[in-house]
């Protein structure tokens, strides 16, 4: 088998791709592969924890680890894995309702604990799954069967809030853009500590706007840009059109796995571990 | 002249923030190492400082473990302290303290004994000795040697400047010695008997007995989000995950608190989270992800009561059907209540082997009451704490959820042998694949709902029977209430009454229509509709043919339970 080949999942269940024919799914599915297998890594040592909704369907179609949990929950789930075994590589993916809506208190929370796992969020500005509402990433003005009236709201800026906690790594990337995205999801893989990565990716069904060729019209690679910049990477952050594509920001910090007193002087992933029954003892005769 | 013999149960009251804590604290433990039972509960106000909070502490002869209404000594910190316990004083009641502290109207009517706590502190230096003094003082009226609790003042007060160490040892021996005097004067004689047996023992609080089984059950990740009465468990764990080498981490709320320990438990480690009712209404969505996905995860929940805030710091048995039916869809899981503190220990060890066996969720009630207790018990046997693991290695073509006789398919995790795990929250097929397949659904369905929930039901211990089997009219309790029917019925002493309790309360094993058949039954519980009683009738069909009930946010006292029980028999 090929490097990529061995990622190609032969269970039943993986036939049936639930993705729409021109999904931007497929595109990062590909992504996904080519980066698994030029950074050599087996299937059995990586672990995907998804959400809910098409992008969350991920885990079915890729043979490595897999878990598809909740809607808005992988980061909590993502995080406990790679802190009960480091050894794994941990992704987390998901829409942008699941990570920015639904989950966007657990993505806050995960930009300050910073375990050393990717998340992957597929960004098409739109909820597909449910059939067309606006998201926290839709433009405002866009006319949705539930904004009829066109969304008026403040679009969240993912990347400018991950910068403005202090993120580790902050990276947005196009699915059109094959070579670059591989690049961006290695490096957010390599990098220690959490990797954010918006992943714009159309929605062919139901976001008439944001297409293949709006995303190439309204996007830009940045160059000459110091991703350890912070101030830069902000006003990088806030450019709304063209919108930037690239390593906004790194910023090296411990992880918390790193932090966490159970691998101070013992490495083994903690399902390996026994009970430490003579520190019972110890504890009740300390209660006499 | 006031004597007490063999049971005393003294009332400290105040405000928080007073310090009554210390005085518990120094007293339990230096009484239990002078060889007497003990046994300790508070209630007390949601606030951090003022209002009225108070700590029951029974001394012994023989041993106690039960909370009781009667106040044999009284010793208030605070005016204001009698009227919040005005129907708990008799005239038997001894109030020992400054006149300060009583209300005007208490003077005429009660039985004071009169001590100089105030002028005492100041001539030791300042107010802020009055604490130790009064554990000094209460000491004393036991007579045992004044080095025990000396040395439990210098063992508290330990990483305090040496004047400050030096000073609380001369404020107890000036409240001893008050004691002593009050003791030998003869206004307050207490005669309780000391138990050489005593002193080998320890003296444990529920939140530490849950907090210590779960670390010999191998708990080795906790995720929680502070909530009272649960928050003592996470802070147990806290203390010790330097020691133990564990991950304890609090969560940005309870959502992700229950999703790290699905996490974690996915990736083999043994996790478990501490709660109360309301931030487990929160986890639900995830319980139903454990159900789905066959997921172990260990619960603990220390029952507060509901709904909403409720009365956050104080006690009721409210949620067990909330934990018996919170999640979507069916779904089997295992709910257990310890009654006594040993049981807390091997229960709550016992609770991730049972997560890692049937790999269901396992939920832990307590309840504040039960948390915040402690009395003296025998060092648990920690050989007796059995870790069975069921983690299976993923050979080539493992399936995740295969198709079992007994609905156990054995769990892999990631990382460990030849092939991927893939787990879901959606309908799987047996790779772990999404699947709307009618066929696949339903047998999923039933290899949870019916095959495996058969296989626990099976296996699923039953009641304790204390008493005789044969007896007319069995008592039933669950959880907390264990020692306070148990004393209620000491107290009935009849033949025919015998208590049955329930610490495994669901699934329940068939067998116990049985046991339960052609009795008079009688249910204790501390909430307002008899929650188990209706799980009984509901489950086995068995009918309670009395319920006795208590839902003021308070635990059941000894002498309520046994009036209660007496006009139910006779």
């Amino acid at each position: 088998m090929t490097p990529k080949e061995i990622f190609e999942s032969n269970r039943p269940g993986s036939k049936d791709v639930a993705w729409c024919p021109g999904c931007g799914n497929f595109g990062i599915r590909n992504i996904l592969i080519e980066a698994f297998s030029e950074l050599n890594l087996k299937p059995t040592e990586v672990v995907i924890i998804s959400g809910i909704g098409q992008a969350a369907k991920m885990p079915h179609y890729i043979n490595v680890n897999g878990y598809h949990t909740l809607h808005g929950r992988a980061i909590p789930i993502a995080t406990a894995v790679k802190a009960a075994n480091p050894s794994l590589t941990v992704i987390a993916e998901g829409g942008d309702g699941d990570m920015y809506a639904e989950g966007g208190n657990h993505l806050l929370h995960a930009i300050r604990r910073n375990p050393d796992i990717t998340v992957l969020i597929h960004n098409n500005q739109i909820y597909g799954l449910t059939k067309g509402q606006a998201s926290p990433t839709t433009p405002i003005g866009m006319k949705t069967p539930t904004q009829p009236w066109g969304v008026f709201e403040e679009p969240l800026n993912p990347i400018a809030l991950a910068i403005a906690l202090g993120a580790s790594f902050v990276a947005r990337t196009f699915v059109g853009y094959f070579k670059e995205s591989v690049e961006i999801i290695k490096q957010a893989i390599k990098h220690k500590g959490l990797a954010i990565v918006d992943i714009f990716q159309p929605c062919v069904s139901f976001n008439k706007l944001n297409t293949y060729s709006w995303y190439k019209e309204h996007t830009y690679w940045m160059k000459d840009h110091d991703p350890h910049d912070r101030i830069e990477a902000f006003k990088r952050a806030i450019e709304t059109d063209p919108l930037p594509l690239g390593i906004f920001y790194i910023n090296e910090k411990p992880t918390f796995e790193e932090q966490v007193p159970a691998y101070k002087r013992d490495k083994r992933p903690l399902w390996m571990r026994d009970p430490k029954i003579e520190l019972v003892k110890k504890f009740f005769e300390s209660k006499r | 002249m006031k004597v007490v013999r063999d049971d005393i149960s003294i009332v400290l009251g105040g405000a928080a923030g007073q310090g009554i804590q210390t005085v518990e604290v120094l007293l339990t433990h230096a009484l239990k190492r002078a060889g007497y039972h003990v046994f300790g509960t508070k209630e007390y106000m949601s606030r951090i400082r003022g209002g009225i909070n108070t700590t029951e502490i029974r001394v012994a002869s023989r041993r106690v473990r039960a909370f009781v209404k009667r106040i044999d000594l009284l010793v208030p910190f605070k005016k204001g302290t009698l009227t919040w316990v005005k129907d708990r004083i008799s005239d038997n009641t001894i109030v020992l303290g400054e006149k300060e502290n009583i209300e005007e109207e208490f003077l005429e009517k009660i039985n004071l004994v009169e001590v100089p706590l105030t002028k005492t502190a100041l001539k030791v230096g300042s107010q802020l000795y009055l604490n130790t003094i009064a554990a000094g003082l209460i000491f004393g009226l036991f007579g045992a040697p004044v080095e025990i609790i000396e040395s439990e003042v210098r063992n508290h007060f330990k990483g305090k400047s040496e004047k400050i160490v030096e000073k609380n040892v001369e404020a107890v021996r000036e409240g001893y010695n008050i004691g002593r005097s009050i003791a030998e004067e003869g206004k307050i004689v207490v005669d309780i008997k000391p138990d050489e047996k005593v002193k080998e023992e320890i003296l444990l609080s529920g939140t530490e007995a849950v907090g210590i089984g779960a670390l010999a059950g191998g708990m080795n990740f906790l995720s929680f989000y502070p909530m009272s009465p649960s928050t003592g468990v996470s802070t147990f764990a806290a203390q010790h995950a330097e020691e133990f080498e564990i991950i304890v981490e609090q969560t940005e709320d309870e959502i992700a608190a229950i999703n790290m320990a699905i996490g974690a438990w996915f990736a083999g480690a043994r996790a478990m989270v501490s709660t109360s009712g309301g931030g487990f209404a929160l986890m639900c969505e995830a319980l139903s992800l454990a159900g789905m996905a066959e997921n172990p995860v260990v619960i603990h929940l220390a029952q507060r009561p509901g709904p909403a805030t409720g009365l956050p710091t104080r006690t009721m048995q409210g949620d067990l059907n909330l934990v018996l039916y919170a999640g979507h869809g069916d779904f089997p899981r295992i709910i257990l209540a310890p009654g006594t503190l040993e049981e807390a220990f091997y229960l709550t060890a016992e609770a991730f082997n049972l997560a890692d066996k049937y790999q269901v969720p396992v939920i832990i009630l307590t309840d504040q009451y039960f948390v915040d207790s402690y009395y003296n018990l025998p060092e648990p046997d920690v050989s007796k704490v059995k870790v069975e693991k069921y983690i299976v290695k993923a050979e080539k073509g493992y399936k995740r959820y295969k198709l079992t006789e007994d609905g156990i398919s054995p769990r892999a995790i990631p990382g460990y042998g030849e092939d991927v795990v893939v787990a879901n929250g959606n309908e799987h097929d047996e790779w772990g694949d999404i699947t709307e397949d009618a066929e696949i659904t339903r047998k999923m369905q039933e290899k949870r709902a019916i095959k495996k929930l058969e296989t626990i039901k099976r296996n699923a211990p039953l009641p304790k029977i204390i008493g005789r089997e044969d007896a007319k009219f069995y008592v039933i309790s669950w959880g907390s209430t264990f020692h306070i029917v148990e004393e209620a019925l000491e107290l009935l002493k009849r033949d025919d009454v015998a208590h049955v309790h329930f610490s495994w309360l669901y699934p329940l094993n068939p067998k116990i229509k049985d046991i339960l058949a052609g009795k008079t039954l009688i249910a204790v519980e501390n909430n307002v509709t008899g929650q188990f009683a209706d799980l009984l009738k509901k489950e086995l069909d068995i009918r309670v043919d009395h319920k006795i009930l208590k839902y003021d946010g308070r635990p059941f006292a000894v002498e309520e339970v046994y009036e209660a029980l007496k006009g139910v028999i006779e």
